[in-house]
């Protein structure tokens, strides 16, 4: 089926599907990051990085609405996510995905209710297709087998999986993934770097990959921004390939070629 | 209805409307347009599939009019084909075909084996009782591990951790103070306007001091005491050493080559041991309190009261009560400690801990009541 398909990333005249400007992140007096301005297009895998404590999880968090900008605005499909309320946030909740770090599964639900839990809430399939279509999306994330286990009784990555097949159950245009190949073996890494690739290639879902996995980033991303503690902002935006290549950044070629800072 | 899809905020009409039935060269052709996403897949489920199982000519499901399907869409589609025999796809364009080629493999992959049912009941009763037993195995083996810390620690002193154990015996014991002292007193009231009722009739009111006396200092004080020591403290222990459990915190101390026993269980088992005396005492005061006022309320006097305690209330019994107050709390504590060390995975493992600790804990306070109640009495006590 691949061949079939457009293998390429959106070039620069796909629409923005999320525009955030001039975003500053605050805790107290303390600035994590000030006057981020991105724009992430339809159907392109972007990717937030940088080390440890730059602020990668807290601008995702920023993004789906959960901790407020001190300073700046984030739009997400043209809906501003800090001043929409009501049915039009529901109606953007259900337009969005998102896999946490853990999973973050519910642990008395087996993996097919966690899926189904979504397409339950929000839809208004019969329950026999539900179960249906929550059996398509675990088998999307390679899980069929374990659809009938518990949190508890599957391995990280199989978490992880099981995170993104939930994420998956509304088939929102956008996917949030906060560290996805986070303490991964290599093997499983590799296998949902190919799964994001695929569903971002043949559904058009825009990924948005919090990650600081080197590996991860030149695999998916298709543009990236880089986020520095010291300079409490972004330092980079580009194809992670060239930035890669052609940075003349200390702190992105530092990153980039894995030397001590 | 409204539907989406991907999203440039482009809204198609409802997609119940673009389906079309017809004839044609003795198939049936189901022609589709538009966006078969979530919400029309919703909306669509029922019809479509009992187009799918109506018996008779072939079902031709005619793709050529769909713009896109996303994974539910494509979901609904093959499970049609797969309810009509004979049935096939076709018409899709690349972008459909590599949704419906994805969603087939996933739809494809082996599913979790049915498991052969057996006799439900029976098998769950069996699996209680084994799990009773070896609840009641493993619950020796940890009081005869915490006996064997114990033992060490008088030996080797230094091993107890004094900071920890002040620590347990403050939330264990000075912030019980006021939840122990509110129920002896509302206690004693209770026994002795109750007890005062029938006495009456006898004109043996006078008798309210001894029994209420007797009562707490034997039975309830310890009683009603080890009730708020589990509740309090053994179900704050279990969720606490639950929750370092689920976190593998006990496992990092093992591999530390430090004793989670020593550090963590004897300081609380201590803690319990030594604090229930003192709740069970404080209670026990508080009760005769609220028996003196009600006594002063029913015109008697308080050195009447005292009296009559002093004659009906002896030493023996003080002490009998406080023994079994701190045996009590050796249960309690033991029980909650064990209930968190063994918690399972997953975040039921914490609320499920702390219930055991609590149920377990009142369960084993009456039962060692009613045997403390037979051994006094062969004893002469």
């Amino acid at each position: 089926m691949s061949e079939a398909l457009d293998d390429k990333a959106p070039g620069p005249d796909a629409p923005a599907v999320i525009e955030a400007r001039d975003l500053t992140a605050r805790f107290g007096t303390n600035t994590l990051f000030r006057n981020v301005t991105f724009d992430v297009r339809r159907g392109e895998v972007f990717v937030i990085l940088g080390g440890s404590g730059c602020g990668k999880s807290t601008l995702l968090k920023l993004m789906i609405g959960l901790v407020p900008p001190a300073e700046g605005k984030v739009a997400v499909l043209g809906t501003d996510v800090w001043s929409t309320e009501g049915a039009s946030r529901l109606d953007l909740l259900k337009r969005i995905g998102v896999m946490w770090q853990q999973g973050a599964l519910f642990g008395s639900q087996t993996l097919l209710e966690n899926v189904e839990m979504p397409l339950a809430e929000h839809t208004t399939l019969p329950p026999e297709a539900r179960r249906e279509v929550a059996r398509a999306k675990l088998g999307l994330v390679g899980l069929s087998a374990a659809a009938d286990q518990l949190p508890s009784e599957i391995s990280g990555g199989m978490l992880k999986r099981a995170g993104i097949a939930r994420a998956l159950a509304l088939d929102p245009p956008i996917l949030f993934l906060d560290e996805p190949s986070a303490g991964l073996d290599p093997v499983t890494s590799a296998g949902l770097d190919a799964l994001i690739r695929d569903l971002s290639r043949s559904l058009g879902t825009t990924f948005v990959v919090v990650t600081h996995e080197l590996a991860s980033i030149l695999a998916i991303g298709d543009r990236c921004i880089m986020l520095d503690k010291g300079a409490k902002g972004m330092i980079a935006e580009g194809d992670p390939r060239e930035l890669r290549d052609h940075s003349t950044h200390p702190t992105v070629q530092a990153f980039f070629l894995r030397k001590a800072a | 209805m409204a539907i989406w899809l991907w999203d440039d905020g482009e809204e198609a009409g409802p997609l119940a409307e673009s389906l079309a039935m017809r004839e044609e060269d003795g198939a049936r052709r189901m022609a589709l347009s538009g966006r078969i996403d979530t919400q029309a897949a919703a909306a669509l489920w029922a019809r479509l599939m009992a187009e799918a199982r109506k018996p008779g000519a072939p079902l031709l499901i005619d793709l050529a009019g769909v713009e896109a399907v996303d994974t539910t869409g494509a979901t609904l589609l093959l499970t049609a084909q797969s309810a009509a025999q004979g049935s096939r796809i076709e018409g899709a364009s690349p972008g459909v075909v590599a949704v419906l080629d994805r969603v087939r493999d996933a739809l494809a992959a082996p599913r979790p084996a049915v498991v052969a049912r057996r006799f439900a009941p029976l098998s769950g009763l069996g699996r209680r009782v084994v799990g009773a037993l070896n609840g009641g195995v493993e619950a020796l083996a940890f009081l005869g591990e915490t006996l064997v810390v114990a033992l060490g620690t008088l030996i080797r002193p230094g091993r107890l951790r004094v900071r920890e154990l002040l620590r347990h015996l403050d939330e264990a014991g000075t912030r019980a103070f006021g939840l122990a002292a509110l129920l002896g007193a509302l206690l004693g009231v209770i026994l002795a306007f109750q007890s005062a009722i029938p006495l009456r009739q006898f004109g043996a009111e006078i008798f309210v001091p001894s029994l209420v006396g007797i009562s707490l200092l034997r039975e309830l004080g310890p009683l009603m005491a080890g009730v708020v020591l589990a509740g309090r403290t053994g179900s704050a222990y279990a969720a606490e050493l639950g929750t370092m459990t689920v976190n593998e915190e006990v496992a990092a101390l093992r591999i530390m080559g430090i004793d989670p026993m020593a550090l963590l269980v004897l300081p609380r088992v201590l803690a319990g041991v030594l604090v229930m005396p003192v709740l069970s005492l404080l209670l026990t005061l508080a009760g005769l309190a609220g028996m003196a006022l009600i006594m002063q309320l029913l015109g008697f006097q308080l050195n009447t009261v005292a009296q009559q305690l002093v004659n009906f209330v002896s030493l023996k019994d003080l002490l009998g009560g406080l023994f079994k107050a701190s045996v009590f709390g050796l249960a309690i504590a033991i029980i909650g400690c064990r209930a968190g060390m063994g918690a399972g995975r997953g975040p039921r493992a914490v609320g499920d801990a702390a219930t055991s600790a609590v149920v377990g804990g009142i369960v084993a306070i009456v039962v060692l009541d009613g045997i403390f109640a037979v051994l006094f009495e062969r004893l002469g006590l």
